[in-house]
């Protein structure tokens, strides 16, 4: 891999555009002066249903994993039941390996604050809310003062900004659970439940969200988005990365590479060999590419010696290593995962893939709510096996009993947390099935602690 | 209950075949409708639907449209193109709509129930053969029917709680808990004391009552009937009796006047519970928990079991004898009770205008809890107005009695299944007078009384009670009464042919109902024994519109649906 002979891509930073800035701090004075709450004065002045247009028209996807155009889902709101509309900010921030709200939250707030003006007034939102990951302590003071500043200079609270239209933001402090980030079940710890998930249908958040009422649910990072489409105008967001991959998005690399770190990059502008290599220094020296997981810890592992070949909606073929995989939305997508929440967790030579596959077991086996069958007692299940495989007892049926017991919650769960613990089951075990294999042949004692896996 | 079934019916394919269906129904009650079972365990059909278990996933798929025109797709041979949905749905919360194609035995969906067992018995204690829910149990029944018969499972199980009181009534096995929620809607649904919830989370969450509360409200037990499995049992019937040797009989609360419909279970004689019987116009699938130890009086100390005359015991011929002669030519009295049956009380009827006797009858009253224990604590008031024993609201419970009897109207008094003492009659006023007492448990009043004859408890006989919104409903004999004795219809069939020779009146009840239904202007016309024993039967209470019924507005009962009938 020779770094100098490729041509090292940029980095664009739009939501991040200040946040790193030394001279630049959290407080709205120093907001005020890059342009602050200019796009929500900009946009008081339209329509309501012209701001959704131009978010549909920039065809902004969901930043918080699943990647729905962000317009769209504004569109399936229900405005006829007459009932309010609740607008909630989701930083909740919890998938393993995602670390990009809390920069936004901690070193820009007034920038989601002046985005979430914008869509609260865009969908004719009562009330608006920041449900922020339990965790997050600084990051609550923060918004908290932030949103102090905004009401006392009309940003937000009554008659915004001497306008008809009044939305006050509250900032709820989250249960502590990961489960918490799924959206009804963010929605029923609002409402000071347990966030068990609820059905869809008929539970749709548009339809019957937070208190029965219209909610839409939004990531950070989208909902701040929305104020750089108001700036520039929909159709010229939609320029920025490739058609469908619009805007930039925030990848967060950890694990083996020399620089990990917090990387704002236009959707589609380099792969993810570009990122590892160029961007984030590379490997440790001395040590090789193993797997990559895109897009947080829920998103199927890559493997580093993998192909992968199909064709793309454009209907022309591919046929990419690990390195070519474009960041984009439909890249990893196409390679068969997804590019999720932009957590990039680099493995190299060194990780015991089935200690790491045990470890984001133990995880989800932690995080389940327990609501559900199949995700409350399979991923306990798989947890144990992996476990006792590193404790020195793997067997050799393992592999494929974690491989049918991941087949047996993946679809059959109320929300997406069945998908988000079965796929890395079904990946590390059907891509490196030798190293489970391995584990039952040569039973190794794992040195040190196992309470992480 | 995400959504009320309507009347209109619409064409759904279940299973490769076109069958009717009430449009709305989800597909667990749909699929019943045609004998198609989908198993489930969180689902009721008297809760919201929690959708938890995963146990009804079935295929499910709607006839395509064409996003443009909204024109239905075809396949090429003319026939809607169903796109299926690409996850087995949950049937629980999946309501039948037009067209809808429905795969409920599909290797998808098996795979999916054989999943869903599997998951199920991993950390189960699997100990059946001391959970006092094996025989009726839906894990072991769902394990049989749709499961794969053999686990994978080899680590270690969860360990937790074996027996938690949640309250005075119930306790709790966490181990055997599936955490279907359903006592927790229930709870908070349907008994509206919301007291328990899920604590800890995956699959250590454990079912645990609020700090500082305790499952005891009046209906706690209903918990126990709706638990799938084995978790929750009651402290009354736990350990006591294997399901499978009960006798389970058709009854009737007799609790009060809301009439919950019931399922006595008794083996050898002995009862060993009373459970709700489900019926969707009156208790929906509920009863108090205190109808419910009721049975406990059957085998009480104090019951009459000889008939006596002057304190002695007697034979039953002497006593009626005895009695027939106290009353025959006398200025009587009747006492009835609204805690005899409807047969009953109209024999009594019969018998009373023999002896050209007034009658009177007794009240019960308490507070009412606006669901199945209503203010007024007879199971048949209505029944006494319907056979036309009485025709005013007993109010004043027995003071008009007492005046009459202090100025000496009375010469004899035929007091059935009453106390009068309790009842408020002063013992003074009942010196000189000859009383009659026909009763089940002997009191106060059977002290005083000349003739005691015994009668059977609500337990040992069949009858018919008319429950606060009218509805006829009649109820078995489970277990057989105290040797020697004979049902009560046949003790007031006897005394009236003793009264009067000529009037012959049979004591056999389909018979005796052909007599009800055949007098002049019944509510009861056209209506047969055989019909009454089959469901409950609503009868027209206008006639009885203007009394002061004491029932508040409660589960299926409004006060004023009977000036609207």
């Amino acid at each position: 891999m020779s770094a100098q002979k490729r041509k090292v891509v940029k980095e664009r930073r739009l939501i991040l555009k200040h946040a790193d800035d030394p001279k630049y701090s959290n407080g709205i004075s120093s907001y005020l002066k890059v342009g602050g709450y200019e796009m929500l004065k900009k946009s008081l002045k339209l329509k309501p249903e012209e701001i959704g247009e131009e978010v549909l028209k920039s065809g902004v996807r969901g930043r918080g994993g699943a990647g729905f155009p962000a317009g769209m889902k504004w569109k399936f709101l229900d405005r006829k039941s007459g009932k309010p509309i609740y607008l909630i900010c989701n930083a909740d921030e919890s998938e393993p390996g995602t670390f990009k709200d809390r920069q936004i939250l901690h070193k820009d707030p007034h920038q989601l604050i002046e985005g979430m003006m914008i869509s609260a007034y865009a969908i004719q939102a009562k009330q608006a809310f920041i449900y922020i990951r339990a965790e997050f302590f600084e990051g609550a003071k923060i918004l908290e003062r932030a949103i102090e500043e905004a009401r006392a200079k009309g940003f937000c609270g009554d008659k915004v900004l001497g306008s008809e239209f009044s939305c006050d933001i509250v900032v709820h402090r989250g249960a502590g659970a990961y489960i918490c980030g799924e959206e009804t079940g963010l929605i029923e710890s609002l409402e000071g439940k347990r966030p068990n998930p609820r059905i869809k249908p008929p539970y749709f958040p548009a339809v019957l969200g937070l208190y029965q009422c219209p909610t839409i649910v939004n990531n950070v990072e989208t909902l701040c988005n929305v104020r750089h489409i108001m700036e520039m105008g929909g159709d010229e967001f939609s320029k920025i990365g490739k058609p469908n991959n619009t805007g930039t998005r925030i990848w967060c690399v950890s694990g083996h590479v020399v620089k990990p770190g917090y990387y704002e990059f236009e959707c589609g502008a380099l792969t993810m060999g570009e990122l590892i290599y160029d961007v984030c220094g590379g490997l440790l020296p001395g040590r090789s590419l193993q797997a990559v997981i895109p897009g947080g810890s829920s998103a199927k592992v890559l493997r580093a010696d993998e192909r992968f070949k199909g064709t793309l909606k454009d209907g022309s073929d591919f046929d990419w290593g690990i390195e070519d995989i474009p960041l984009d939305f439909d890249g990893p997508m196409a390679a068969g995962s997804m590019s999720g929440s932009g957590g990039v967790i680099v493995m190299d030579d060194t990780a015991d893939i089935v200690e790491a596959m045990a470890n984001v077991n133990a995880f989800y086996a932690h995080e389940s709510c327990g609501q559900c069958t199949p995700c409350r007692e399979g991923v306990l299940w798989m947890r144990k096996i992996t476990k006792r495989m590193c404790a020195g007892d793997a067997r050799q049926d393992d592999a494929d009993l974690l491989l049918s017991v991941a087949n047996q919650i993946e679809g059959r769960t109320i929300c997406a947390f069945g998908e988000a613990a079965a796929w890395p089951t079904q990946s590390f075990v059907s891509k490196f099935r030798e190293d489970f294999v391995k584990k039952a042949k040569n039973p190794k004692k794992k040195k040190g602690s196992l309470q992480l896996i | 209950m995400i959504s009320k079934a309507k009347e209109k019916l619409i064409t759904i394919n279940l299973d490769g075949k076109e069958v009717e269906v009430p449009a709305g129904m989800n597909l667990i009650d749909a699929a019943a409708l045609h004998g198609k079972e989908i198993p489930h365990y969180c689902y009721h059909p008297q809760l919201t639907v929690a959708g938890n278990c995963r146990m009804c996933l079935i295929e499910m798929g709607t006839p395509m449209r064409d996003r443009a025109t909204g024109d239905p797709v075809l396949n090429e041979d003319g026939s809607p193109k169903i796109g299926w949905v690409p996850k087995p749905v949950i049937g629980c919360a999946t309501n039948a709509s037009p067209g809808m194609h429905v795969k409920t035995a599909s290797d998808v969906v098996k795979g999916c129930r054989e999943g869903i067992m599997e998951f199920l018995l991993l950390n189960h204690p699997l100990d059946c053969p001391i959970c006092d829910q094996a025989g009726e149990c839906r894990l072991q029944e769902f394990a049989t029917d749709y499961g794969r018969g053999y686990s994978r499972y080899t680590e270690r199980k969860n360990v937790k709680p074996k027996r938690t009181r949640l309250g005075p009534r119930v306790m709790l096995d966490d181990e055997r808990c599936i955490l279907c929620s359903r006592c927790i809607r229930f709870s908070q649904e349907v008994a509206n004391d919301d007291v328990l919830g899920f604590v800890d989370r995956g699959s250590f969450s454990t079912l645990t009552c609020f700090p500082g509360k305790e499952l005891a409200n009046n209906y706690s037990l209903n918990t126990v009937d709706i638990c799938p499995v084995g978790a929750l049992t009651s402290t009354d019937f736990r350990f006591k009796m294997r399901v499978w040797f009960l006798k389970e009989t058709k009854s009737i609360c007799c609790e009060s006047s809301a009439g919950a419909n019931t399922i006595v279970s008794s083996r050898e004689g002995e009862i060993y519970r009373i459970t709700p019987r489900r019926n969707d116009q009156v208790n929906d699938s509920w009863m108090t928990d205190s109808g419910r130890s009721l049975y406990k009086s059957v085998k009480s100390d104090d019951r009459i079991l000889h008939p006596q005359i002057d304190g002695a015991d007697d034979s039953l011929e002497n006593a009626l004898n005895t009695s027939s002669g106290l009353l025959r030519d006398k200025k009587v009295a009747v006492v009835g009770s609204c805690r005899s049956t409807l047969e009953e009380l109209f024999l009594l009827k019969r018998l009373s205008t023999l002896l050209k006797a007034k009658n009177f009858l007794r009240g019960h009253f308490g507070d009412d809890d606006g669901i199945l224990q209503s203010a007024d604590r007879t199971p048949n008031l209505r029944g006494a107005l319907v056979s036309g024993f009485e025709k005013e609201y007993p109010s004043d419970n027995l003071k008009k009695l007492n005046s009459a009897l202090k100025k000496k109207q009375f010469e004899a008094v035929l007091v059935v299944g009453e106390d009068l003492i309790a009842s408020g009659i002063d013992a003074e006023n009942l010196m000189g007078v000859d009383l009659i007492h026909l009763a089940t448990h002997s009191n106060q009043t059977s002290y005083l009384a000349k003739v005691v004859i015994p009668l059977l408890s609500h337990f040992e006989k069949t009858g018919t009670y008319v429950n606060r919104g009218f509805y006829a409903q009649s109820f078995e004999q489970a277990v057989p009464g105290p040797a020697g004795l004979i049902p009560d219809i046949q003790i007031l069939t006897k005394l009236i042919s003793l009264i009067d020779p000529d009037c012959s009146i049979s004591s056999n009840p389909a018979e005796l109902w052909e007599t009800m239904s055949k007098v002049r202007n019944s509510v009861l016309k056209g209506i047969s024994f055989s019909d009454v024993r089959k469901s409950s039967i609503h009868l027209d209470g206008s006639n009885w519109k203007n009394l002061p019924f004491v029932e508040k507005k409660a589960l299926h009962f409004e006060p004023l649906e009977l000036s609207s009938d």
